[in-house]
């Protein structure tokens, strides 16, 4: 049961990933976001499989929710128009394939070469308890930067979309 | 049985699917999802090595990756609306020059 949703989760994950960067059949930016939300989700779904339960639920949160929506209103308030640029860089586009599938064989290569997962066997079983013990504890002040971190960001962004920008 | 390579494998594929995204498209706002496609990748490969490792500092490293990617993704995109109120453009092939 598990292998077979590890299989339906990766496979939609990589399906809607790959439509997310390059979809056949249109290059509408709404339609790529559409598909991320779909990878997300079925990423979650891997998470879950992971018992990592609390990430699953922060990722359908976080992404799915705010980072979505963001992209979703940026797209609309610019109102792209993805005028006839439908001419494909032929050279650039083998050349980006051919990075590709290098860069993927690489990493896939020397996976299955270090034999990492050898006598590994998924037994951790992180419930949300322990992971907030681990973040109130050891990771204390990492969460307490990142709050800093937040409310810079906050006022970048505002500072960033004020309309006469000095 | 399903193992760490196969997560890593998943991982990697997707990564790749990302950085694809991220040479391919020339549109600012999907070249921005090819990065988060890349940082889900990242994220993938830390909660299984978390579960296989027996370990919990994968997640909780997954946790700050996730919020930081949040802030990013905000100030990214106040950045593109910004670029696009000066040049009416979000093709980067249009955006040559470096003066504003």
């Amino acid at each position: 049961m598990q292998e077979l949703l590890f299989y339906i989760f990766s496979a939609l994950t990589l399906i809607c990933g790959f439509l997310v960067v390059a979809n056949p059949f249109t290059r509408n930016p709404v339609t790529s976001a559409m598909f991320l939300v779909l990878t997300i989700v079925s990423m979650a779904g891997l998470f879950v499989l992971l018992n990592a339960f609390f990430l699953a639920a922060v990722q359908v949160m976080v992404y799915a929710g705010a980072v979505i929506v963001l992209f979703l209103f940026v797209i609309m308030l610019l109102d792209v128009k993805e005028v006839e640029r439908q001419h494909y860089n032929l050279f650039g586009v083998v050349l980006g394939l051919l990075g590709l599938l290098s860069v993927g064989g690489m990493l896939i290569k020397a996976i299955l070469a270090s034999g990492v997962g050898k006598d590994l066997h998924p037994h951790m079983e992180g419930t949300t308890k322990d992971l907030g013990m681990k973040l109130f504890t050891d990771y204390v002040l990492p969460f307490e930067i990142m709050g800093v971190l937040l409310l810079v960001g906050m006022i970048g962004v505002i500072l960033l979309s004020k309309k006469n920008l000095r | 049985m399903i193992g760490l390579e196969q997560y890593l494998i998943v991982s990697a594929l997707l990564f790749s699917l990302g950085m694809m995204g991220v040479i391919l498209r020339r549109n600012l706002i999907v070249i921005y999802m090819g990065l988060e496609l890349m940082l889900n990748a990242a994220n993938l490969a830390l909660v299984s090595f978390s579960r296989f490792t027996d370990t919990i500092d994968g997640q909780v490293m997954v946790f700050f990756v996730i919020t930081v990617a949040a802030a990013e993704v905000a100030v990214g995109l106040a950045l593109i609306v910004a670029l696009y109120r000066k040049r009416q453009t979000t093709e980067v092939g249009d955006l040559t020059s470096l003066k504003l």
